[in-house]
């Protein structure tokens, strides 16, 4: 028998459609797999073997009976705790949520499961999404799979744990300001931000609702294609996803750059930036030039205040989206209340962290009369000086190339103490959300102690097609193939 | 800009319905202002003639037909309630009056 869990999604719903393997067969190493490294690990908050095994039992019957298959079948996969499912619970890795459970399936969720994924658990996050390293999760801890002593990253930590110790072949993630790209970047896998609007909210427990998105977490480029293909497209559901016409985003896999013209932002090789991380990020300039690929020096003048802009208008949003939990309609409810106003109040401080609790404040503060115009209006007129930093680059290249993270993962523990220390590590990832354009984090090396090092690649709005292809080009000809970590 | 006092986190903790103890109250009060502080740089930037950007895509109110569609089942929509009768979500009485003559 053949470790299956090492094989990619493409490969498995390969092999499975051809009859080479049962998706039974697949599933069950995957599940032998979690059992053997999930321990050390902690990327799954909730495991549905049962289910899992049910589904494909599903698959395989399909399989015999000739049916036609769908895009993901057989390929075992795991959800962030904020995708809504009717199976298990959804808790946002939150006291608050604790033990809710979902009347409806997130639209992501039902595309999933039409495309015959089987869905192999719930992984770990920072609790409402918001943090970079997954310590702020109410249920676990989680282990970067190449260093248990260090950080997985965030929030997203879960899923990005997942994939790289190979418990999951997909995993699906959401991105605020960098939470699927950081993660991808600390624990060596692909990720991928769709640009916003490409891929529906629905089902997505909010944050941030101007800044959110879902997207994929892989083994590779070609996989992150592939579960592209299945996520996108408009929804009734959901005003704010695009109606465009369907792409199949793996024939954008061409491996052709040749005359691309990619873009270096001067403001993103500054001195924050870690001199291993940079002469790694600096090796690959010259693999996609010996590709033909032409490099363009750019200016994207606002990153310096990217982060300042976006801890005003994230925790704003969230203050207003997390309001909601209150104790009444579902979710943890304080048993000591004696009124209603005390059952709000007494509810939300047990219910919510610390770390949530921080953002609560700060965005009811930026929002409150008196301070709303010096705060919150002046991030929003920010945020637009930092959107056309991007239209402006956008004319002179077809993609940019950054840094994903300024460091490796840094050991738990070393920046919980420090919040705005902690903010800074997104410096390079919040702009794309704050512009609401796609970006995409990828392996590009191991650091002298043995840890992923990301690179980042962003591109125009809806154009992820160019993006992967660049991806994809740079990963078929790096010779960077990370492996997966032994885990001890 | 002005600085954060524990006066001030008091009434922000009201607006946001938390109940914060003394220590809580003392840690925000130094983060808060360590927080906004980096914030002020944004006050480089002369944004004058600057429109606001209020979200990622430039969409004015997305219009759908008004027809009637089916609705979440009472059952599923109360299944998550901590408290209900199944008609109705049940909390505490609103009006804290003596002999609950609400």
């Amino acid at each position: 028998m053949s470790d299956w869990f090492n094989k990619t999604a493409f490969e498995i719903r390969e092999a499975v459609a051809q009859g080479d393997v049962s998706a039974r067969e697949v599933t069950t190493s995957f599940l032998d797999r979690i059992e053997a490294v999930d321990g050390a690990v902690g990327a799954y908050t909730q495991l549905w073997n049962d289910d899992a095994l049910a589904q494909a039992d599903a698959v395989d019957a399909k399989v015999k009976a000739g049916e036609a298959l769908g895009a993901l079948a057989g390929v075992p996969i795991s959800l962030k705790e904020l995708i809504c499912t009717t199976s298990g619970e959804t808790t946002c890795s939150s006291r608050i949520l604790n033990g809710f459970q979902s009347p409806y399936n997130a639209t992501v969720t039902k595309k999933l499961l039409a495309a015959d994924a089987i869905v192999l658990g719930k992984v770990n996050m920072d609790e409402f999404a918001m943090g970079s390293s997954t310590e702020n999760s109410a249920i676990q801890k989680t282990a970067n799979p190449w260093k248990l002593s260090c950080v997985p990253g965030g929030s997203s930590g879960g899923s990005a744990a997942s994939v790289a110790s190979a418990t999951s072949a997909l995993s699906f993630g959401s991105d605020t300001g960098g939470s699927i790209r950081q993660p991808a970047a600390f624990c060596g896998c692909v990720g991928l931000k769709p640009t916003y609007g490409r891929v529906s909210r629905y089902g997505l427990v909010a944050f941030a609702s101007s800044l959110d998105q879902i997207g994929p977490l892989s083994k590779d480029v070609r996989d992150a294609a592939l579960a592209l293909n299945v996520i996108t497209g408009k929804d009734p559901l959901d005003a704010t996803s695009a109606d465009l016409p369907a792409e199949d985003f793996t024939q954008a896999l061409t491996g052709d750059v040749k005359g691309l013209k990619i873009g270096l932002p001067k403001e993103y090789f500054v001195d924050a930036l870690s001199s291993e991380v940079r002469t790694m990020v600096e090796a690959s300039i010259e693999v996609l030039k010996a590709q033909g690929a032409e490099f363009v020096e750019i200016s994207l003048p606002h990153t310096d205040y990217a982060v300042a802009v976006y801890y005003i208008v994230a925790p704003a949003e969230a203050s207003a989206n997390l309001a909601r939990f209150d104790g009444v309609r579902y979710g943890f409810r304080h048993p000591d209340a004696k009124n209603v106003a005390e059952l709000y109040v007494k509810t939300k401080t047990e219910g919510y962290g610390k770390e949530v609790q921080r953002r609560i404040m700060l965005g009811t503060y930026v929002l409150s009369s008196g301070y709303y115009d010096a705060y919150y209006l002046k991030a929003q007129k920010v945020r637009t000086l930092i959107k056309q930093d991007f239209d402006e680059a956008f004319k002179q290249c077809d993609v940019i190339l950054t840094p994903t993270a300024p460091a490796p993962a840094f050991t738990m523990g070393e920046k919980s103490s420090d919040p705005l220390e902690m903010y800074l590590n997104d410096i390079f990832t919040i702009s794309a959300n704050l512009a609401g354009i796609p970006g995409i984090s990828l392996p590009c090396g191991l650091s002298e102690s043995g840890l992923p090092v990301g690179l980042q690649l962003l591109g125009k709005a809806f154009d992820e097609a160019t993006l992967l292809r660049t991806a994809h080009c740079y990963e078929a000809n790096a010779g960077i193939s990370l492996g997966t970590p032994p885990i001890a | 800009m002005s600085t954060i006092s524990k006066s001030d986190v008091a009434y922000v903790a009201g607006l946001a319905q938390l109940d914060l103890d003394e220590a809580a109250t003392a840690r925000l009060v130094g983060e808060m202002n360590s927080i906004l502080g980096y914030m002020e740089k944004l006050n480089e930037l002369d944004t004058d003639a600057v429109e606001p950007m209020m979200h990622a895509m430039a969409l004015t109110n997305v219009f759908r037909d008004d027809e009637v569609k089916p609705s979440l089942p009472r059952e599923l929509a109360l299944r998550g309630a901590p408290l209900h009768d199944d008609e109705y979500f049940l909390v505490p009485k609103i009006l804290d009056t003596e002999g609950g003559g609400a």
